[in-house]
């Protein structure tokens, strides 16, 4: 394992913002894989720990195949972690909006410039990454829709579902998009939690993980096989939006078959404690995400549910 | 009248509402008149625009025998951001001048971005007034997207501003309220002028005899005509960025929109605790200063000042 300082910013007032990059193997740069990109990514960080964990002890091992590279960076804005901010702490801009950066530019899009620089010319690359809309999701690959991502590779992670979203303009700018945009193969692997660790989901990213790497030959792993995903178009799930402001009593959670005309949340008026209003489900599904936080309000997405198409 | 034009319950006791004031001729309104809307309050930290609604509201109240149109102003569409000084819609990710024309099915925020774009639909004229954030003081200036340059121009020379900036059109811009607008027939200028967080009451004033020079353009306001400045337009012009090179304190030694020379020392990223002098920032282009540095702790690519650089002796 080399441990190696890929950027670094210095800061009038704090230490250095370092970002460092775990190297594995050597040879063809064959995988990248990033975590935290923005303050509150705990759940990112602690999977991307876990892998440095693991792969040292495959490489002292052996077990990285001859003639691959994989470059690991776990965090890139710990200088907002350490202080509890999503986004960068001085003009709370989102480095994951500033791919692929320009070196001569903004601060944010310094910091995207030399971790982009870095982090190209990959065949694969991996990104832990959270949602613009905080909730739960199930486990999933989701991949941009740039005409060059290829949705049988992210069926190699073994996950149950793998999601093609439809770049809206300010997806333009993401690590993700600007991977596949300069030719590597780009992955975004969600799992259920952000600020917090969940423990069985991020495992469950780690496995996945490992078994892409195993699939496409740069390590040597053996695991069961996992799923075969089912692949979703984001504009096929249908979005149940809440109908009522209040407290949010969820009922169902990700990965639920539900029934059309289950109930899946309750809203509790908020001040004198009676059921407000019900969510019912509006067609036979699964539940893909969900709202998690313990308060809703007014004509927000609570639900997006698969549609069973058939029986 | 005060119109509602989307309300939405937050999650305790509290509606999130977007409020228009439509001001129609004291005849009445008939289907025939044209309509313009002024609006500002996107980002919770840019103030400049809550004095010109202010003014406007009151000059046209004050002749309201002038007034052949309707004036919609909407005051604040992230009101719960100006209210707790947030640049961004509070417990939301994105910029809200980054989602529309919005959506039914997604956050709340984009649902009230859908509403607005819904509620200004068929307008005459809209203008989207912005101020800088507190980092950066701008010069009142019109920026005009290259691909709606054409039709634009002559409305935002109009405006009273000293300069018009015609940028390139970029992806991410494609989401603003005034690319929406544009793209759905609302000929819709952006307006950027003073610093977050303040009002500077010249610029107010400056761009207020602006709208009505406009609005008069429109035949919305048949009172004289103000007399308005002929602005710089940058159409074929470079525009010239000074970044921060160093992590410091930065201490500007112009003044803002003052003319520099090429070299030119525009001021130092000091570090106070050894008295060091860590960059000196300075112009690589002769031109004007429309955009000085205010907030002075920067890091590294921090953006100091961009210059209007001058014509030069070819183009003239």
């Amino acid at each position: 394992m080399l441990k190696e300082t890929l950027f670094e910013l210095p800061s009038p007032y704090r230490d250095p913002l370092n970002i460092t990059g775990y190297r594995f193997g050597r040879g063809e740069k064959s995988v990248c894989i990033v975590g935290a990109m923005r303050g509150n990514e705990i759940q990112q960080l602690y999977i991307c720990s876990q892998l440095v964990h693991t792969l040292e002890q495959f490489e002292k091992k052996g077990l990285i195949v001859k003639g691959n590279e994989i470059l690991v960076i776990p965090s890139v804005n710990h200088y907002s972690m350490n202080i509890g901010k999503r986004f960068w702490a001085m003009d709370n801009s989102d480095i994951n909006r500033m791919y692929p950066g320009y070196d001569r530019g903004e601060t944010t899009q310094r910091i995207a410039a030399g971790m982009f620089e870095k982090v190209q010319g990959y065949r694969y690359g991996i990104q832990f990454a959270s949602f613009y809309v905080p909730g739960d999701f199930i486990p999933h690959v989701r991949m941009m829709d740039t005409g060059y991502q290829s949705t049988s590779l992210a069926n190699l992670f073994g996950l149950p579902y793998v999601l093609v979203r439809k770049p809206r303009p300010y997806d333009t700018g993401t690590l993700n998009y600007n991977w596949q945009i300069w030719d590597t193969n780009a992955f975004s692997v969600y799992t259920k939690e952000t600020d917090q660790i969940d423990e069985e989901s991020a495992r469950m990213a780690i496995v996945s993980v490992l078994r892409f790497l195993s699939r496409m030959g740069i390590i040597k792993y053996h695991c069961h096989s996992g799923y075969i995903a089912s692949i979703l178009q984001e504009d096929d799930l249908r979005s149940v939006q809440s109908t009522s402001p209040g407290i949010f009593v969820r009922l169902k959670h990700p990965g639920d078959t539900v029934s059309y005309g289950d109930e899946l949340a309750q809203i509790i008026h908020p001040l004198e404690g009676y059921v407000i209003d019900h969510i019912y489900a509006p067609c036979d599904g699964i539940v893909f995400f969900s709202h998690s936080g313990p308060l809703i309000n007014e004509q927000t997405t609570a639900f997006r549910i698969i549609r069973r198409l058939h029986g | 009248m005060i119109q509602e034009v989307v309300s939405v319950g937050l999650a305790v006791d509290e509606r999130w509402k977007i409020i228009k004031n439509r001001i129609e001729p004291e005849t009445g309104g008939n289907a025939n008149l044209k309509r313009i809307c002024i609006v500002t309050g996107t980002h919770g930290d840019e103030l400049e625009g809550q004095y010109v609604c202010y003014e406007l509201a009151r000059r046209i109240n004050a002749h309201k025998e002038y007034l052949n149109g309707i004036v919609d102003i909407y005051p604040a569409l992230n009101p719960l951001g100006i209210d707790c000084i947030m640049r961004s819609v509070p417990k939301f990710d994105l910029d809200m001048n980054r989602i529309f024309p919005g959506s039914n099915t997604s956050a709340t925020t984009e649902y009230i971005a859908a509403q607005i774009m819904q509620d200004m639909s068929g307008a005459d004229m809209a203008i989207d007034i912005h101020a800088s954030n507190i980092f950066l003081r701008e010069t009142p200036q019109v920026r005009v997207n290259e691909t709606t340059a054409d039709t634009l121009i002559p409305y935002a020379r109009l405006l009273n501003t000293d300069f018009v900036w015609v940028h390139a059109s970029a992806t991410v811009l494609e989401s603003t309220l005034a690319h929406s607008l544009n793209s759905t027939g609302v000929p819709c200028l952006v307006v950027e002028m003073g610093v977050g967080m303040r009002i500077t009451r010249e610029y107010c004033m400056q761009l207020v005899d602006g709208i009505f020079r406009v609005m008069c353009e429109l035949g919305i306001w048949t009172g004289e005509a103000p007399e308005v400045r002929e602005p710089i337009v940058s159409r074929d012009r470079h525009v010239s960025f000074v970044n921060a090179e160093a992590s410091g304190i930065f201490v500007p030694c112009i003044e803002h929109w003052t003319h520099v020379e090429k070299g030119q020392h525009i001021g130092d990223i000091v570090y106070p605790a050894t008295g060091e002098i860590l960059h000196e920032c300075c112009s690589e282009v002769s031109g004007h200063v429309f955009t000085l540095r205010e907030y002075p702790v920067v890091y590294s690519g921090s953006l100091i000042a961009r210059i209007l650089e001058d014509e030069s002796k070819e183009d003239v």
